[in-house]
């Protein structure tokens, strides 16, 4: 190549040109990055490090304790035990299959669970932690932690678990929790971040589930670094939650064990009640259930048996269970006459066995009649025929309204589910529900508590509770809630003379300490501390003429559906009257014979906090009832 | 211009021409290189493997390969760069039919012995081949149709070749760095200007035949320069990348989080923090200042190849010094552009920085020839 040095002159000074050119363009760009660099690193740093702490850091909620429940004396009735938990974290545990064999020797752990294990490590990213096992015992526990070495990737964990160490005694009144399901936050409105916590524990029934919001706390929360794939690198600080409150109720842990015992292997609830200040020390209800169950999980089999279960034990019998309330409503019908003036204490009527109205009979449970009877004997021996008498002259409206200051008809502000409230009919009231006008005959058969009239265990424990102090005592349950007792002022007391309380609460006295009276039997032998009661029997079915004539069937002899109901209510002492108890036992049969006894050992039970002596029973049947006592499923007889 | 037209007498020879090289030159570049390598500390979470030390091997290989490059007369590789240019374009056609994907778009060679990558060798021997031929074409021919039609041709086989990897990033930094070779030749401005209209006028019909029936790219295509306009558009998608970019330049500030303390990094917010995303690491843990003496080390090296090329008489030896100083310019200034959400995402790592062995020796030769080109200019 020959050298032209003009036009290499040429081309050397375009090039440089040229090349000037292109670096001011270069040196322009560079000024326009770093133009950019510096607006993104100082004009835009605020906004950008927002960004940037927003990506990292996590706010993760920590669960309150629950607050704990408790009977009047203290003892728990709804605790927070620890649940000893094992679980594993994949990228520390290297072979995941074979930590899992050696696992399964210490603690219980089938090739089917380790398998599920497995594919639950596979579906979470590695560093997520999987649970093992739940449940475990203090020694299973101890033998991991000793194992550790041999086991890479495990560690055992403590989490809280409700429990209910009285078991089926108070599976009705304290309820249960579970786990948050879609129906439960559909039904809430405001959403508390815990209850999107997964398998978080709310109460569903109960006191647990009218006291939610307070036992449940409010929940603390913990700021932490996270990486881009949300594993957690550290905790930046956290703010502690609250726990839930504690409540105490009114229940008596032992009382209500015995009353669980006594009423076991029939239909049956009870109430006790304090006359005085309305506190409720035993609400039972059988058969029970265990609630723990409900936490721990039940099998379906067991849960299947449970719901078909014709004695219902999911119900609460005792507040939610109406029933006619039979003989046992006679004592309102008498004060409503007395206190209307149409009938005076010592007025007599003939009892032939029937009493006739137009061309329909209304038959007394005693064929032949009790003759000539007034107020006293008519309560202890239960004539029904003295009642279609005096009802027809006092009036339903009377009767009803007099009813109602005893509480029948309402609904009772208790913390739990369902609570009845029960019926008192009226005239209006048949004329809005059945599109009727009132019958006499409905009369009538309100007066001995059947037709129309409904009554739960609690209603009936009111109605006497009233009755014996003459307050409108009203029930409760809970007794201090976050260590604020509930108020205690003495009832209003109710507008009816002394006189006509003494005439009605005598009769009673006769029913259960007289010889003819029906609750005799279930007599207490101690004076201080006898009952004054009332029997009641009361109807399911339809007792038709031709069956009258023929003989009225025996309960026995009938199927258990059609069988009558037996009620029974009380209140001791009779002098200085502290308790009120009822019981209804369904489709039991007789009140006086198979609903009387329980009042009796229920009441002795709550009077003697415990263990009554043999004395206070008549001495025919003291060793009977020692029998008794001891084949009960107490917790004292577990010892 | 062969040998016997320089001064013997003046040209260095033997080691001694070790005195002579481009000493300015080789301090900035070993300090770019050092703070790549304390970067890849940082990003690997305190621990020089794996990145650091691999990185620091190949620079010290780099360097070498530089000095050994520098000593052989400029005059032969100016013989051998249209042999060069033949041997890459065949080994890119090789990659084609034998190639293997790695990453989804480089394509390397497995020659057994070494993995070679000849798209990146191409950056070189394509300046190569057009330093040589503007230094063997007469002046005034440069800008005749004929002879302006050779060198795009040169240009743009390699580039399909390139684009057909599928590589768009580096096939068009390869056409821009030859186009701008062809302006530092001297061709006449009126070829690029027209070429400028053109590409203007391409682009309009682009965006305004969208939506009609004649639109000239797919929807996506389309939905990528949305995304590239506007990141926050799609956050966790496509514009992830650079909307977690802006986050960690912002959060770095003024100052820096301090080394080692960059949360969008060290907690893998950022993706490719170890290659195309490591500018970022840099500006979000040195800060402002860090970046900005970054990026003035950058703009240092590219005026001593300036001044270097322009004050060579040698009309190779200063064509292939622009053009090569062109290239690292283009590099840089495209990755920066890009992690700062000036430019789409084209995966183009920043020079001496980023991680990828390839990259770096490759460099290291080109400015080996640069500084062959200053070592043996004319005095």
């Amino acid at each position: 190549m020959s050298l032209n040095n003009k036009n290499s002159e040429l081309g050397s000074k375009k090039l440089t040109r040229r090349g000037l050119i292109l670096f001011g363009a270069q040196a322009g760009f560079m000024g326009l990055l770093g133009f950019r660099l510096h607006y993104l690193q100082v004009n835009q740093a605020e906004e950008f490090r927002l960004l940037a702490e927003e990506n990292r850091i996590n706010i993760r909620l920590l669960p309150p304790a629950r607050g704990l429940i408790f009977d009047r004396n203290g003892a728990p009735l709804a605790e927070n035990s620890q649940n000893y938990r094992i679980i594993m974290v994949r990228e520390r545990a290297g072979d995941a299959a074979a930590v899992l064999k050696r696992l399964s020797k210490i603690i219980p752990l089938s090739e089917d669970d380790r398998a599920a294990v497995l594919k639950n490590l596979k579906r979470r990213s590695d560093f997520v932690p999987i649970t093992v096992a739940e449940h475990l015992t203090w020694q299973q526990l101890s033998a991991v932690s000793a194992n550790a070495p041999a086991l890479p990737g495990v560690t055992a964990e403590v989490g809280l678990t409700r429990h209910y160490p009285t078991s089926q005694d108070f599976a009705h009144v304290v309820g249960y929790v579970g786990a948050v399901s879609d129906y439960d936050l559909s039904r809430i409105d405001d959403p508390d971040p815990l209850l999107q916590i997964p398998k978080f524990q709310i109460g569903k029934s109960g006191v647990e589930n009218k006291i939610e919001r307070r036992l449940r706390g409010f929940a603390g929360s913990k700021r932490i670094e996270v990486n881009a794939v949300g594993r957690v690198m550290r905790e930046i600080d956290r703010k502690e939650g609250q726990s839930g409150i504690n409540v105490h109720l009114t229940v008596d842990a032992h009382l209500q064990n015995y009353v669980q015992a006594r009423l076991a292997g029939q239909s049956a609830s009870a109430v006790v009640m304090d006359v005085k200040n309305g506190e409720l020390l035993a609400v039972g209800s059988a058969p029970s259930f265990d609630p723990n169950k409900f936490v721990s999980g039940f099998s379906i089999a067991e849960y299947k048996e449970l719901n078909e279960n014709p004695y219902r034990p999911f119900s609460n019998k005792a507040t939610q269970g109406t029933y006619p309330p039979g003989s046992t409503f006679k004592m309102m019908v008498a004060l409503a006459a007395l206190a209307d003036g149409v009938i005076k204490p010592d007025e007599k009527i003939t009892c032939r066995g029937y009493h006739e109205l137009g061309n329909q009979r209304f038959h007394c449970w005693k064929r032949g009649g009790h003759g000539r009877i007034g107020l006293r004997d008519s309560l202890k021996q239960s004539c029904d025929v003295y009642y279609y008498e005096v009802c027809q002259r006092v009036g339903i409206e009377k009767i009803a309204a007099m009813a109602r200051q005893f509480g029948m008809g309402q609904r009772h502000n208790l913390p739990l589910n369902g609570v009845a409230s029960g019926l008192m009919p009226t005239k209006d009231w048949k004329r809005k529900n059945r599109q009727a006008d009132w019958l006499i005959g409905d009369t009538l058969n309100a007066s001995i508590g059947q037709g129309f009239v409904l009554a739960s265990p609690l209603q009936l424990a009111t109605m006497v509770s009233r009755l014996a102090t003459g307050r409108a005592v009203v029930p409760k349950l809970l007794r201090n809630v976050d260590g604020v007792a509930t108020s205690t002022q003495a009832a209003p007391a109710l507008d009816i003379p002394a006189s006509v309380l003494a005439a009605v609460r005598d009769g009673m006295f006769a029913v259960s300490n007289e010889r003819r009276g029906t609750g005799y039997s279930s007599r207490v032998a101690e004076k201080s501390m006898r009952m004054a009661g009332k029997s009641g029997t009361s109807q399911v079915r339809r007792i038709t003429a031709a069956e009258r004539r023929a003989g009225v069937t025996r309960n026995e002899d009938l199927p258990w559906k059609r069988r009558d109901h037996a009620l029974y209510v009380a209140y001791a002492p009779f002098d200085d009257p502290k308790y009120a108890v009822a019981a209804v036992v369904e489709h039991g049969g007789g009140g006086s014979r198979f609903a009387a006894p329980i009042v009796r050992d229920i009441m002795l039970e709550a009077l003697y906090n415990g263990k009554p002596p043999a004395s206070a029973y008549p001495a025919s049947q003291r060793t009977r009832i020692k029998n008794e006592r001891k084949k009960l499923n107490l917790r004292e007889n577990e010892a | 211009m062969s040998y016997l037209v320089h001064n013997v007498k003046t040209m260095p020879t033997g080691i001694g021409k070790i005195l002579h090289l481009n000493w300015p030159l080789v301090l900035l570049i070993s300090a770019v290189a050092s703070i790549g390598i304390l970067m890849l500390y940082s990003v690997a979470g305190g621990s020089f493997d794996p990145w650091a030390s691999a990185q620091a091997k190949r620079f010290g290989l780099g360097i070498v390969l530089m000095i050994g490059v520098a000593f052989v007369p400029v005059w032969f590789w100016r013989n051998v760069s249209g042999l060069a240019y033949a041997l890459t374009l065949l080994l890119l056609f090789g990659v084609e039919f034998f190639g293997e994907i790695r990453m989804g778009a480089q394509r390397w060679l497995d020659l057994g012995f070494i993995r070679l990558q000849p798209s990146e060798l191409m950056k070189i021997t394509l300046i190569m081949a057009l330093a040589t031929y503007y230094d063997w074409l007469d002046v005034e021919k440069i800008s005749k149709p004929v002879w302006v039609l050779v060198p795009l041709v040169i240009i743009a086989v390699p580039m399909l070749l390139v684009v057909k990897q599928p590589d768009l990033g580096t096939a068009l930094l390869l056409g821009v760095g030859g186009v701008c070779l062809m302006f530092v030749a001297g061709v006449h401005w009126g070829y690029f200007a027209g070429a400028i209209l053109s590409v203007t006028g391409l682009v309009a019909a682009v965006i305004l035949s969208r939506g009609t029936g004649w639109q000239l790219l797919q929807d996506y295509q389309y939905r990528r320069i949305d995304t590239f306009l506007d990141p926050s558009s799609d956050p966790l998608g496509a514009g992830y990348h650079i909307t977690q970019s802006k986050i960690a330049f912002g959060s770095g500030g003024w100052g820096g989080r301090g080394f080692m303390q960059g949360t969008q990094s060290q907690l893998n917010f950022l993706p490719e923090k170890e290659t195309d995303f490591i500018f970022t690491t840099l500006a979000e843990e040195l800060g402002f200042v860090g970046g900005i003496s970054l990026l003035l080390l950058y703009a240092l090296i590219i005026l001593f190849c300036v001044i270097s090329g322009l004050s060579n008489r040698d009309r190779f030896g200063a064509l292939i010094t622009l053009g090569i100083a062109t290239t690292f310019f283009l590099f840089f200034a495209v990755n920066m552009s890009m992690v700062m959400g000036l430019a789409p995402v084209v995966g183009v790592p920043l020079p001496l920085v980023s991680y990828g062995g390839t990259a770096m020796l490759i460099l290291m030769l080109g400015f080996g020839l640069v500084q062959s080109a200053h070592v043996h200019r004319p005095r």
